[in-house]
């Protein structure tokens, strides 16, 4: 007992040295800052969402004269985000062929042509069309544009329908005074959807990218830091002066696990402050369930942190060794993407990563609100990786480390 | 027990490579063992096998009536070290870095804190002592390197090249403090490739080459051991050694690579 006790306080003792040692650095310490601030800006914006696009350059051909045409382009031109920004920024051209030239020459991302004959055909109860012109050579931007015009003109054709079933309705009923009690609306659209969300308000890239960035930089700084940091000390020969001391290389390889939880911890911290403050995150669930899941990603990955850190000579070998674990593992894990939409094999291959399931419990909780009974294989599984490896790491580093 | 290193037929194997070719030799409490050799003749693999950084791979040591590798931990309560690199951390002061590592020897805070400001007031490091490490000159880290080795007031000081790459000046009271040392009783084992250090410091002398101890004596004896007028140490290791220069490398010897690897067959805990 008293030998266990020594243990801690000695590893105690290393990680207060190596936090000392981190805190005085302060080019370190500015990293330690910016890396997740980075990390959430490009995560953040290089995906469009309907809210990330705005004042989108649309030119628009309406050879027709008629009234419905016109309130058509005019609210195309008055579409606005959520956030209050107009969405497209009309021009006008005169046909298709002219529509087409303008996305060739990238002044407009995408044309809406209505032919001369739009509101006649209305009139004369024929069907009318509106030709919609991506631009091919952006296809998130031609994706989402094109959904946004669909709607328009699909609400416009709704509104053209409704009237005119009205009308039928009004001719008929004298004939058949069941029809009168028919709704227009009932006829165009039989089945209606309703949205009941689990959080209030509209999830936004930010919600689903912060656990998963959160849990990416815990590894990170888990993994890499203490890989480097054992090797830094063997090359500056420092190591040499903890391991002639009569202290356990337990507590050598504890003190600096700690050190780095403690890095770690404070890492996934900034992330999810700068996430609330900067990106408008909402934490959903419980803080406690997350700290205990930030300390639960630490530990499954503190094991392979180790591995390396005994194995590995030289700082730059500790550093290409992690990026050869790390950089599938960011791919993977669905922190960026998520898994559902990845190829079958890649699937599974992300089933046998610890970050995914760190990146999935953290993003439960955070936003969905999910309390521990929801996250608890999760939980197990990366406690029982953490402690496997850790059972081999342990004793791998004891043997390693004298030659 | 008059010897405080006792060493019998000590190996070391790096891969098929012996660094150390069973050498056997003792130390006697008290006194300056200086420990010569050309580079990669397996000096620094012996310090590193008696301080218990490396296994040996066969033979056996005892240093300060312990056995290096059945009870290591015992070792390094005895024992200082001040090796080719400096055991310190750069952006700690040099007090700070004293605290730390007089607190892995679990003496009490009080007691550090006094010897480290001794040892500093000593090492005429005083005025430094709440300066970061890594804004001192090297002769200035190697005095807060030594007084580091010293805190926790050893038995038997390894100093490995200890005035390596130093001016006129710090080298000088560096030898000085080795005599003051040997005055107090303390064993320093020392290695080094000045000739005049070695002769002007040691009480007894070992040349070690390719791995094998080829000379052991005093200095004084080694220098009659050749057929020379006002023989130095200098003549007598020339003479011993070779003037061939040392080119050969060795990839499996951890210090030639920097690094280190798998090895060693017996297991220090």
């Amino acid at each position: 007992m008293k030998k266990i006790t020594q243990v801690f306080i000695d590893s105690y003792r290393m990680a207060r040295k190596d936090l000392l040692d981190f805190f005085r650095d302060r080019m370190q310490l500015v990293f330690f800052i910016i890396m997740p601030i980075f990390m959430m800006i490009m995560t953040g914006f290089i995906f469009p969402t309907e809210n990330s696009l705005k004042d989108i350059p649309l030119g628009i051909a309406n050879q027709d004269t008629g009234q419905m045409s016109t309130t058509m382009t005019e609210v195309f031109a008055e579409m606005k985000t959520s956030d209050g920004d107009t969405i497209f920024s009309v021009q006008t051209y005169s046909d298709a062929a002219e529509l087409k030239d303008a996305i060739k020459a990238q002044k407009i991302n995408g044309g809406v042509f209505i032919a001369a004959d739009f509101s006649r055909a209305v009139e004369q109860n024929q069907q009318a069309s509106v030709t919609i012109i991506p631009d091919q050579s952006n296809p998130q931007i031609a994706q989402v544009l094109t959904q946004l015009l669909q709607q328009v003109i699909a609400g416009t054709s709704t509104n053209v329908a409704q009237a005119k079933v009205d009308e039928m309705i009004k001719l008929t009923a004298a004939a058949n005074p069941q029809l009168a009690q028919v709704n227009a609306e009932a006829v165009i659209q039989p089945i209606q959807s309703a949205i009941d969300d689990l959080i209030p308000g509209k999830p936004n890239y930010f919600q689903f990218v912060a656990p998963g960035i959160m849990a990416m930089i815990v590894m990170m700084s888990v993994m890499t830091g203490l890989a480097v940091s054992v090797s830094r000390e063997r090359e500056a020969g420092t190591l040499d002066g903890l391991l002639i001391a009569p202290v356990s290389r337990l507590s050598i390889i504890l003190g600096k696990a700690f050190s780095q939880t403690a890095r770690g911890m404070i890492q996934g911290m900034v992330v999810l402050l700068l996430a609330i403050l900067i990106f408008g995150v909402h934490v959903y669930g419980n803080w406690l369930i997350m700290i205990l899941l930030l300390f639960l990603g630490v530990f499954a990955f503190m094991g392979i942190g180790i591995l390396v850190s005994a194995l590995a000579s030289a700082q730059e070998s500790a550093m290409t060794i992690m990026m050869t674990f790390q950089f599938p593992m960011m791919f993977l894990s669905g922190v960026f993407f998520p898994i559902q939409q990845m190829p079958q094999a890649m699937q599974y291959i992300s089933k046998v990563i610890p970050l995914t399931y760190e990146a999935t419990a953290l993003r439960k909780v955070i936003v969905l609100g999910a309390g521990l009974s929801s996250v608890w294989t999760e939980v197990l599984i990366l406690f029982i990786v953490g402690a496997a490896m850790l059972a081999i790491a342990v004793p791998t580093f004891r043997r390693v480390i004298t030659r | 027990m008059e010897y405080i290193i006792e060493v019998k037929n000590l190996v070391k194997e790096f891969k098929g490579f012996r660094a150390v070719d069973d050498i056997s030799f003792y130390v006697k409490r008290g006194e300056v063992f200086g420990f010569l050799g050309p580079n990669g003749a397996g000096k620094s693999t012996t310090i590193k096998m008696l301080c218990t950084l490396l296994r040996p791979t066969s033979g056996s040591g005892r240093v300060a009536e312990h056995d290096i590798v059945e009870d290591p931990a015992l070792v390094r309560e005895h024992i200082g070290l001040v090796a080719e690199k400096i055991i310190l951390y750069d952006r700690l002061t040099a007090l700070e870095n004293l605290m730390f590592f007089g607190s892995l020897y679990h003496l009490p805070k009080k007691e550090i804190a006094d010897r480290a400001k001794k040892w500093l007031q000593t090492l005429e490091m005083g005025k430094w002592q709440d300066k970061p490490v890594g804004t001192f000159s090297t002769g200035m880290k190697q005095r807060v390197n030594i007084a580091r080795a010293l805190l926790t007031q050893p038995e038997v000081m390894f100093l490995d090249e200890p005035t390596l790459g130093l001016d006129p000046q710090t080298s000088r009271s560096i030898r000085d403090f080795i005599k003051d040392l040997h005055a107090h009783g303390v064993t320093v084992i020392l290695t080094t490739h000045i000739m005049p250090e070695a002769d002007e410091l040691a009480d007894t002398i070992a040349i070690i080459d390719h791995g094998k101890i080829i000379a052991l004596n005093t200095p004084q004896n080694l220098k009659l051991s050749i057929q020379k007028e006002n023989a130095t140490l200098e003549d007598v290791f020339l003479q011993l050694t070779g003037r061939d220069m040392r080119e050969e490398t060795h990839n499996n010897v951890p210090s030639a690579r920097g690094g280190h690897m798998f090895g060693g067959r017996s297991r220090i805990r």
